[in-house]
């Protein structure tokens, strides 16, 4: 299998939660959603995201939007106005979260089109 | 009245300090029937507390009045109504300015109205001595701990005050905090007649408010595959296409830069997301896994199928409190050796603060090398050895204003006593600021009461 980052087979949107942020993970395709809801667990991204968040890391799923939704509980530095951090909001974790390098499938890339 | 078939709404304004142009092509490159704008943040209603206590004409989105004078005489000729929370904590102030710009213009017969009670502040003791402990959401602790150091105190209304303004005749509404999504469900409900048990239809507004509560984030800006989206520069601003069943399309102006797909909505869907079965709102609980999203054509996607339950009897509350003070310093710090000598400095820093007598815990201290991989940090692949140059951030946090102050004097000596190549001291001594604290809370509906005040040129 080949080792790819993330952002192959999904996109991302993150933002501020409270004192954490949430990173919305967004499958390319059908097949990498079903392979993403496998693989992509909590306890990955919380590992992957190790110096950045300091707390938990929750998932949430919406099959309809392929979204897979972690949220990591304190990755702000306090949060809002509280935090000394230049990414005080999370605005960046969600391409933080897409650099994850995975071991994917050929046919999970075969069914999934390469962005532009 | 009689019903549209469908109604258009856009959202010019995804926070206070967003284009000041996005409102004004909205009226000028297309049709609408209601532009939308979102000014309010939650730091935003604590900084405008303070400045309504040092002058009571004061507290409002003063940038909201400048945009009336520019785009009020095509709001008068093509009927477009306006629905922004450009209130904040002083909507009369608001509302009394825009009508001095109204009658400059010199119309007559325009209708502003304003939708207020909100604003909990000056009854926080009142509510409190009522029963309401408005215990934080997420620590549990009363609100009584922290209440001598409230700055601020806001309910999210929901969408029904707006649409009881619609109903009375408001060509533009002016709201305090409410829910961002209320800005277009308020409409849908005038327009569409839809009731308070409509949980369905009411949850379909709702998603529709989402989707375009930031503006310019579901056509385009802020998207991951950020090579696909054409004339970013010219990027369109969302527009609502809506029926009375529920179903709606996102779309944008012909012509008009930026993209909209199943996938830039999609990305919208996600953004300050918690549980997707549960979007808790004042007016609905709305169930964002329920719903399809398709393409209708070049730049629109249909949403249909929205599902929605009925709301929690509590508002949620937005109360803000001072929380200690900050302060960040920033140099630049060129090659060769650049992260090395940006370490020093931050280094030399802190043992010189600690020469004076000046310590701070370690949870009290930040220091960032931007160049050398921050914003990804510890994730390997981000990772680069040898930058030309580093941004240094450093700051620190304290109760103790002096000692921020303190901290703050220890930056600018880096530039001709610590290692060679320290540049960028321009902003001078930063200066301490407060940290503005957050306390969720909820509060009983049975207490807040609203109230729709309108004034005709």
């Amino acid at each position: 299998m080949p080792i790819v980052p993330l952002s192959r087979i999904a996109t991302a949107r993150s933002g501020d939660k409270g004192e954490g942020s949430n990173v919305g993970v967004l499958a390319r395709s059908t097949a990498s959603y079903v392979f993403l809801k496998r693989e992509l667990t909590a306890d990955r991204v919380k590992k992957h995201m190790h110096a950045i968040n300091l707390g938990g890391v929750k998932r949430y799923e919406a099959d309809n939007l392929r979204l897979l939704n972690f949220i990591l509980l304190d990755s702000l530095g306090g949060g809002g106005s509280a935090s000394l951090k230049t990414d005080a909001q999370g605005k960046t974790h969600g391409l933080a979260v897409l650099r994850m390098e995975l071991d994917v499938p050929n046919e999970v890339l075969q069914a999934t089109p390469e962005a532009t | 009245m009689t019903r549209k078939d469908k109604v258009l709404i856009a959202n010019g304004q995804g926070f206070w300090g967003d284009s000041i142009l996005a409102p004004v092509r909205l009226v000028n490159e297309g049709p609408l029937d209601y532009l939308t704008l979102d000014y309010l943040a939650e730091v935003t209603m604590s900084i405008m507390q303070k400045l309504r206590s040092r002058n009571p004409q004061a507290g409002y989105a003063t940038d909201f009045v400048k945009l009336i004078d520019r785009i009020l005489p095509q709001l008068v000729e093509k009927n477009i109504k306006v629905v922004a929370n450009a209130g904040g904590v002083n909507p009369t102030a608001c509302m009394d300015a825009v009508m001095a710009v109204v009658k400059k213009h010199g119309f007559k017969g325009v209708t502003v109205g304003i939708v207020e009670g909100d604003d909990i502040l000056s009854r926080l003791d009142e509510l409190m001595a009522n029963g309401e402990r408005f215990a934080n959401m997420d620590t549990g602790a009363a609100l009584s701990t922290v209440r001598k150091d409230v700055t601020s105190a806001n309910v999210y209304l929901g969408a029904f005050p707006i649409a009881e303004a619609l109903d009375r005749g408001a060509q533009i509404v002016i709201t305090g905090r409410g829910t961002d999504p209320g800005l277009v469900l308020g409409p849908l409900i005038h327009e569409f007649g839809w009731k308070q048990s409509d949980y369905d239809l009411l949850a379909a507004g709702t998603v529709a408010g989402h989707i375009v509560e930031c503006g310019a984030q579901c056509t385009g800006g802020n998207y991951t595959d950020w090579r696909r989206v054409p004339d970013m520069a010219k990027i369109g601003y969302p527009i609502i296409e809506a029926r009375a069943d529920g179903t709606f399309v996102v779309t944008k102006h012909d012509n008009t830069g930026g993209l909209v797909t199943e996938s830039t909505i999609a990305h919208q869907l996600a953004y300050e997301m918690g549980d997707p079965r549960a979007y808790l709102g004042p007016d609905c609980s709305a169930d964002f896994t329920s719903f399809k999203l398709e393409m209708d054509g070049k730049d629109r996607v249909l949403v249909r199928g929205v599902r929605g339950t009925a709301p929690t009897p509590t508002y949620k509350a937005s109360i803000s409190y001072r929380n200690g003070f900050k302060a960040v310093g920033e140099l630049t710090i060129s090659g060769p050796d650049a992260l090395e000598k940006a370490k020093l400095c931050a280094e030399i820093v802190w043992q010189r603060l600690a020469h004076d007598g000046c310590e701070f815990a370690p949870e009290e201290k930040m220091v960032e090398f931007i160049g050398a991989n921050v914003t990804h940090s510890g994730i390997a692949s981000a990772e680069r050895k040898d930058p030309s140059e580093i941004f240094l951030r450093i700051g620190v946090k304290s109760a103790i204003e002096a000692k921020v102050d303190r901290f703050g004097m220890e930056i600018v000596p880096l530039v001709t006593s610590g290692p060679p190549g320290v540049t960028g001291f321009a902003g001078g001594r930063p200066k301490a600021t407060d940290i503005i604290g957050f306390w969720p809370a909820l509060v009983s509906k049975t207490k807040i009461q609203h109230r729709v005040t309108l004034v005709t040129s």
